[in-house]
């Protein structure tokens, strides 16, 4: 999203194309998760969530239009500790959704839970984690990439060695970059320099804050709450090992185990072509529905809705 | 994506778990667990609350280093 | 009932409050479908209207903020400054405003006594009369201590004001001082996602200065007051109303550290925050400058010329970034939402 709200491709040359792949934890939400979390507001829940989660839609309607006061937006996890102190009365249910940077945030808040005896509050967790995504894509051939802009943030936590392995498996480079515009502008010029030197491996721009080893005590965090699991990806489909779920231990404050819903999804529009976009395969402009009966106001799918979506991206800052 | 700003730490609560960071004229208490040793006029990464990586200082972007190593190679 | 509205939604969610894209929707599918006449239909601040040989100024507003006193101002003051510049920027002499309060049982009369007394000092400072009110009182937990809703009439000193048609390619976007406080301090001040800043509410009268400014810039096109939605929903209905572009430029958007900050942890876009003191003006390119040193003057130290407006591109509004590069400013649907991503 920072590449369009600061005007980067505009300062790029032409033979130099950007594609948004599945680097979006909203986009990549199945709508089966929006339709749990609605479901257990039906039976009486209060739900706290991230706003990025606000207004994607699941099958009928969004925690919006959905929510009636029941939905609180939160910028920290931490805030659910206190609200759940706070109100004793309620059942609250925290939305945990993100990748790796946000995942020892929850695994800290299950702790802390615990710690605190807080009986009122669980998590619905659809956490993902991001190279097995890349690897799905690259796997699959269907992805014509010359190289990666890799998540900063996400290497942050988990370091750079397991994107290290797929650059050199698949003999493609990547650059771990930094969000500012100069940081995204300086991996582009260093992906292009690998490129043109033919050197197939991984560099950090991101330097000052990635480490090759991540950060070792984030990865305890989330190794002591949460382990792997197949996790559906909007678009893509189930994959392997590729999200958390919570541990045993935990299993008081996973309100899955402790309230199982069943609740089955209808995809939103058939023609919705949010899987290829995310897999950088169409830009969102090929999709028959942008711009035409999918707009922000009225989304046929998540790529649309999230502010990090590769078609709202385009529709707001790049639509001429 | 993943939203992380850098913030200055100006004070550090006496359980150790949190400290007090501002950025531009903001404050707010900052979780530090993930990142325990920091002191007073280090820089980390707020994520949604959380410290989630100290920020190393580095006078330079490389982009400097590497328009020099094309300068030279010409 | 069978309904006739092109909405998508069903229920009214807070998006519809927001001032941005859902409000607009919501107002032409429900409102000016079945009320609209001439008047309403023109969507301006005030209805401009004519009683014998006067042009009077009539507008009204709710005022529903929470809490109900927050740095730098209040819904009392809120309620008169509001209403007054809706009169103002459409060069109306604002003169009469009648107040509706909707009261909460339970509320402090202290507290009421307080807001009476600061829409005292507001209306003596704006030089205005409050000339007829109405209160009544909702069980507890039907409204958040107090709404009031505020109806101006003003005089137009200067004839078919504001002048859309006139607006040229070549005409300045201006703004009389530094955006986005006034919502973040209410959203400060209700202690939401726990930060701390020194960031007040920008909340003040605006007849003086643009009195001033029509009685010795003959250049000045049209004006609006950026509250919802900011100066970014300013300019991106105003941009649908004229056959042109606009084009603004980042660097030269005043716009406080604090507020910066905030925008960037949150992930907010600080051209779609509300304003309460804060208004844009279209001004002819000969007179801009003019304009600025008057607002300097006058106490505006930070008023800028922020773009202009073009005709290589029609209907929207485009941002040069600081970084040089180029976006649309594309209008959002709804409020902003803190975001992790």
């Amino acid at each position: 999203m920072e590449i369009y709200r600061a005007g980067i491709p505009s300062l790029i040359s032409g033979n130099i194309k950007l594609i948004s792949g599945p680097g979006c934890p909203v986009c990549v939400t199945s709508e089966n998760y929006v339709d749990m979390a609605i479901s257990y507001l039906n039976e009486g829940y209060n739900i706290l969530t991230f706003g990025d989660m606000f207004r994607v839609p699941g099958s009928k309607g969004s925690l919006e239009t959905e929510g009636s006061g029941k939905v609180k937006i939160i910028y920290s996890p931490d805030e659910a500790l206190e609200f759940a102190e706070e109100n004793c009365d309620k059942k609250i249910i925290l939305l945990a959704v993100g990748f790796e940077t946000t995942a020892p945030l929850f695994a800290s808040i299950l702790k802390e839970i615990r710690n605190r005896k807080i009986t009122n509050l669980y998590l619905l967790c659809s956490l993902k984690l991001i190279p097995p995504a890349i690897e799905y894509l690259l796997s699959s051939g269907e992805v014509k990439i010359d190289g990666f802009l890799l998540p900063g943030h996400v290497s942050a936590i988990i370091g750079t060695k397991q994107f290290q392995k797929i650059c050199r498996q698949y003999k493609i480079p990547g650059v771990v970059s930094g969000f500012e515009p100069q940081d995204i502008l300086e991996s582009i010029f260093m992906l292009l320099l690998i490129l043109e030197k033919k050197e197939e491996y991984l560099k950090i721009q991101y330097a000052r804050v990635v480490k090759e080893e991540g950060n070792p005590l984030a990865l305890k965090e989330i190794e002591d709450v949460f382990e792997m699991t197949d996790a559906d990806w909007r678009g893509i489909g189930s994959l392997k090992n590729s999200g958390l779920k919570i541990r045993k231990e935990f299993q008081d404050y996973d309100i899955q185990v402790v309230h199982p819903i069943r609740v089955k999804s209808q995809p939103i529009n058939p023609q919705c072509k949010c899987g290829e976009v995310l897999k950088g395969i169409i830009s969102p402009r090929d999709c028959p529905l942008f711009g035409k009966l999918c707009s922000p106001q009225t989304p046929q799918g998540p790529c649309m809705v999230s502010s990090e979506g590769a078609c709202a991206a385009i529709y707001k800052y790049g639509r001429e | 994506m993943c939203l992380g700003v850098p913030v200055k730490i100006i004070e550090i609560t006496e359980d150790k778990n949190s400290a007090i960071c501002e950025y531009q004229g903001v404050r707010r208490k900052v979780n530090i667990r993930f990142v325990p040793d920091v002191k007073i006029g280090d820089y980390v990464i707020l994520h949604a609350g959380f410290a989630i990586q100290k920020v190393e200082e580095k006078s330079a972007h490389q982009i400097y280093e590497l328009l020099n190593q094309i300068e030279r190679s010409q | 009932m069978r309904l006739s509205t092109n909405m998508v939604e069903n229920k009214i969610t807070l998006s519809h409050g927001s001032g941005l894209q859902a409000t607009k929707k919501l107002i032409q599918e429900i409102f000016l479908k079945h009320l609209g006449d001439e008047i309403l239909l023109s969507l301006q601040d005030s209805a401009i209207i004519n009683v014998e040989k006067e042009k009077l100024a009539f507008t009204i507003d709710s005022y529903t903020v929470n809490p109900l006193f927050f740095p730098s101002s209040d819904i009392g003051k809120l309620a008169i400054y509001g209403t007054i510049n809706d009169l103002a920027v459409m060069g109306a002499k604002p003169m009469f405003i009648s107040l509706g309060f909707i009261i909460e049982e339970g509320l402090d009369i202290a507290t009421l006594e307080k807001i009476a007394i600061s829409i005292k000092e507001a209306k003596n400072r704006a030089k205005v009369e409050i000339v007829a009110g109405d209160t009544k009182v909702v069980e507890k937990g039907k409204c958040d201590g107090v709404y009031i809703t505020s109806s101006g009439i003003g005089v137009q000193i200067l004839d078919s004001f504001p002048f859309l048609n006139s607006i040229v390619p070549g005409d300045k976007v201006i703004i009389n001082g530094t955006i986005g406080e006034h919502e973040l301090a209410v959203l400060l001040a209700r202690g939401e996602f726990k930060f701390q800043a020194d960031i007040r509410s920008d909340c003040q009268p605006l007849w003086e200065i643009i009195e001033k400014l029509l009685h010795n810039c003959p250049g000045i096109k049209f004006m609006r007051d950026a509250t919802r939605g900011g100066i970014g929903g300013v300019l991106n209905e105003l941009a649908e109303q004229i056959n042109y572009g606009i084009q603004i430029y980042e660097d030269k958007i005043p716009v406080r550290e604090e507020v910066k900050g905030i925008c960037d942890i949150l992930g907010f876009d600080y051209l779609f925050l509300a304003n309460e003191g804060k208004f844009i003006a279209i001004v002819e390119e000969s007179q801009a400058q003019k304009v600025i040193e008057i607002m300097k003057d006058s106490g505006y130290p930070l008023a800028s010329i922020i773009g202009e407006v073009r005709k290589e591109f029609s209907q929207k509004v485009k941002l040069q970034t600081i970084k040089g590069g180029d976006r649309i400013l594309d209008f959002p649907y709804g409020s902003q939402f803190p975001r992790i991503c």
